[in-house]
């Protein structure tokens, strides 16, 4: 910038060379600077999405060929055999997931509500609250792990079972759904409660029927997008729901779950076994793909209604 | 939502016309279901401040016995032995610290940079939405997914680069040992691709949400482009960019699963970054399942210490973001 405003002065036209000092000199330091930090910008943004691609496409290209009708179907092969897949890990996700679903989503509901709808006369709790939920939200997925160790298996009160493990991944979903569904609850419009009282609602009457279904399709999003998250989670079910070669037959006993089969056998030297965990890597990151791109365009939807209507 | 005072049909002395309905008194039960309502959402607001306290206490009570035996010598004492019940977590923690300090060193300037170049008009809409839109996909691919693929691609890519750097550079203590595969750097490597769209994220929401007067202000004083970042933008954000890399580091600390699969886990203490190291959470990922009797106290006793530096790390990080929130 300097450079420029040090333009010549010897111009026998005195604003001629006022008009030169205002043009930008393509040549100049500043605009070198100016053109070399917009390179190294581009540049930082390339090497940010590089690993992106560079993940997505090795599993793809690694987990395609086991991607069949057996790897749903049948067990996991024990080591130097051939064949085999990851039924019972699909169908333990399935069952350590929902049992996490099942306990986050109806309290993380319901605190969410109070925070939106009813904290109005008492701010500094509902601060407090969000407050928490955030730090919650920062506490390492391992500790979830920690905490159901300590309350259920420890104790003997359940043992490693798909139960502690699902209740590990509910502390790690709560503060999502608290999130996601404060801020769609504040998005409903207020002009929705007013005519809801206006017509002599009371406040359940307002929220079951108009405030809740109003930010329903937002609420299942935040939960969608928190399942997805969940079901790849695998430090909080080492040491909770552990694993198993076998079809799961009770909720309180160890349980296999997919992410954990893909650690277990990414660390073992058998080329059969680390296909599968190729296999199961591709089947999750294919679900939160899927759903971060299917909740995004719901959003977005959404938002060009409101925009339009 | 509160009844109306009774007595009120003509309180105001306004005649109602004929056929209006008539004002009623809400009922008990209705009056009930409401406050009852409110309780019990507020029960379970509550909870959510309950459960942290809850995790906290818990591991600090079962790590009753670990604090008793070794007390503070925990954290400066390098010896893990569970065959002698000797713990002590220094080699764990520093592995935590520098894995975690490494990544930030590598992440932070590249988020910077990614969050100037796609918050700035550099690149048209779509294209930049497009790039937000990867980035955010970059945090949602499971810890373990980067774990295995750190083992099968980063791995082989970062041996002969290790090679060469304990070859040319060997006297220097922080590559001073043969790379063995496993070991701080490509864990760090791969922590700072998954803390990126977190620091990504938050200088970019940060340069967002600045007034526009301040750009065009600068602008128009004759500052160039750039000018303007470093000097107008970039310091109006610090402290949102601040917040985000503190997050970032706390996200960094209790990072497990990919870190447990790259780092080697060696409960032993070597500056150098080509050495295999361990930290707190691959330790607990790694012995928990196995652990019995003081080991699960030690074990517990290391939980805490990771829970009690997330959350100052988190804890900061949101005072200064809300802070920031109040200025703007």
């Amino acid at each position: 910038m300097t450079s420029s405003l040090e333009a010549p002065q010897e111009t026998a036209n005195p604003s001629e060379a006022a008009v030169r000092r205002l043009k930008k000199n393509p040549g100049s330091a500043s605009a070198l600077f100016n053109t070399a930090m917009t390179g190294v910008a581009g540049l930082c943004a390339m090497l940010a999405i590089a690993p992106l691609i560079a993940i997505l496409f090795y599993v793809l290209f690694q987990g395609w060929q086991r991607l069949d009708l057996p790897l749903l179907t049948q067990l996991p092969p024990p080591p130097l055999v051939e064949g085999g897949g990851l039924g019972n890990a699909i169908i333990g996700t399935l069952l350590v997931v929902g049992i996490a679903t099942g306990m986050a989503v109806p309290f993380g509901i319901l605190a969410a509500v109070y925070l939106a709808e009813f904290s109005g006369d008492r701010p500094k709790i509902a601060r407090n609250i969000r407050f928490a939920t955030n730090v919650l939200s920062g506490v390492p997925s391992i500790i979830a792990g920690v905490f159901a160790y300590g309350l259920l298996v420890a104790t003997g009160a359940l043992g490693y079972s798909a139960i502690a493990g699902g209740m590990a991944l509910a502390v790690l979903m709560l503060p999502t759904i608290v999130r996601t569904t404060d801020e769609a609850l504040q998005l409903v419009p207020q002009d929705l409660r007013w005519a809801a009282a206006s017509v002599g609602a009371s406040s359940h009457q307002t929220l079951l029927k108009i405030v809740l279904p109003a930010a329903v399709p937002s609420i299942l999003t935040g939960v969608v997008l928190a399942v997805a998250r969940a079901a790849g989670e695998t430090a909080p079910l080492i040491f909770t729901a552990l694993n198993s070669s076998f079809w799961p037959r009770s909720l309180l006993e160890p349980i296999a779950t997919l992410a954990v089969n893909v650690y277990n056998f990414a660390l073992v030297p058998y080329a059969n076994q680390q296909q599968l965990a190729w296999a199961g890597a591709l089947i999750l990151v294919i679900l939160v793909l899927a759903t971060s791109v299917i909740s995004r365009s719901v959003t977005r939807r959404r938002i060009s209604e409101q925009q339009g209507g | 939502m509160a009844a109306p005072a009774s007595g009120a049909k003509q309180g105001r002395g306004i005649e109602l016309p004929s056929g209006y309905p008539e004002r009623r008194d809400r009922p008990k039960i209705e009056q009930i279901t409401d406050r009852g309502l409110v309780g019990v959402t507020l029960a379970f607001a509550g909870g959510v401040g309950l459960l942290l306290g809850a995790i906290a206490l818990l591991i600090a009570l079962r790590a009753i016995p670990a604090l008793r035996e070794f007390g503070l010598g925990f954290l400066v004492s390098a010896i893990w032995n569970p065959v002698q019940n000797a713990y002590g977590a220094l080699p764990m923690l520093y592995g935590t610290l520098v894995s975690s300090l490494l990544a930030l060193l590598i992440a932070v300037p590249l988020g910077l940079g990614t969050a100037i170049f796609l918050s700035e008009d550099f690149l048209p809409p779509p294209l930049r939405t497009g790039l937000v839109f990867m980035v955010e996909l970059l945090a949602a691919i499971p810890s373990v997914v980067y774990g295995l693929w750190g083992i099968y691609v980063l791995i082989p890519l970062y041996r002969p680069v290790g090679q060469w750097l304990y070859d040319h550079w060997g006297w220097f203590p922080l590559f001073s040992t043969p790379p063995a595969g496993p070991g701080m750097l490509p864990a760090a490597l791969v922590l700072a691709m998954m803390i990126l769209p977190l620091v990504t994220a938050i200088s970019r929401d940060s340069l967002a949400a600045l007034p526009p007067d301040l750009r065009q202000a600068s602008l128009g004083l004759g500052a160039s482009r750039w000018r303007t970042i470093f000097s107008v933008l970039l310091p109006a954000a610090a402290s949102g960019i601040g917040g985000g890399v503190m997050l970032a580091l706390g996200r960094a600390m209790g990072e497990t699963m990919a870190v447990t699969m790259l780092i080697g886990n060696a409960n032993q203490l070597s500056l150098s970054l080509l050495a295999p190291a361990n930290t707190v959470s691959s330790l607990l990922a790694n012995q928990f399942a196995e652990a019995k009797g003081l080991q699960v106290a030690a074990l517990m006793y290391a939980a805490l210490v990771l829970v009690v530096m997330t959350l100052v790390v988190n804890g900061l990080a949101e005072l200064v973001i809300q802070r920031l929130k109040a200025k703007y």
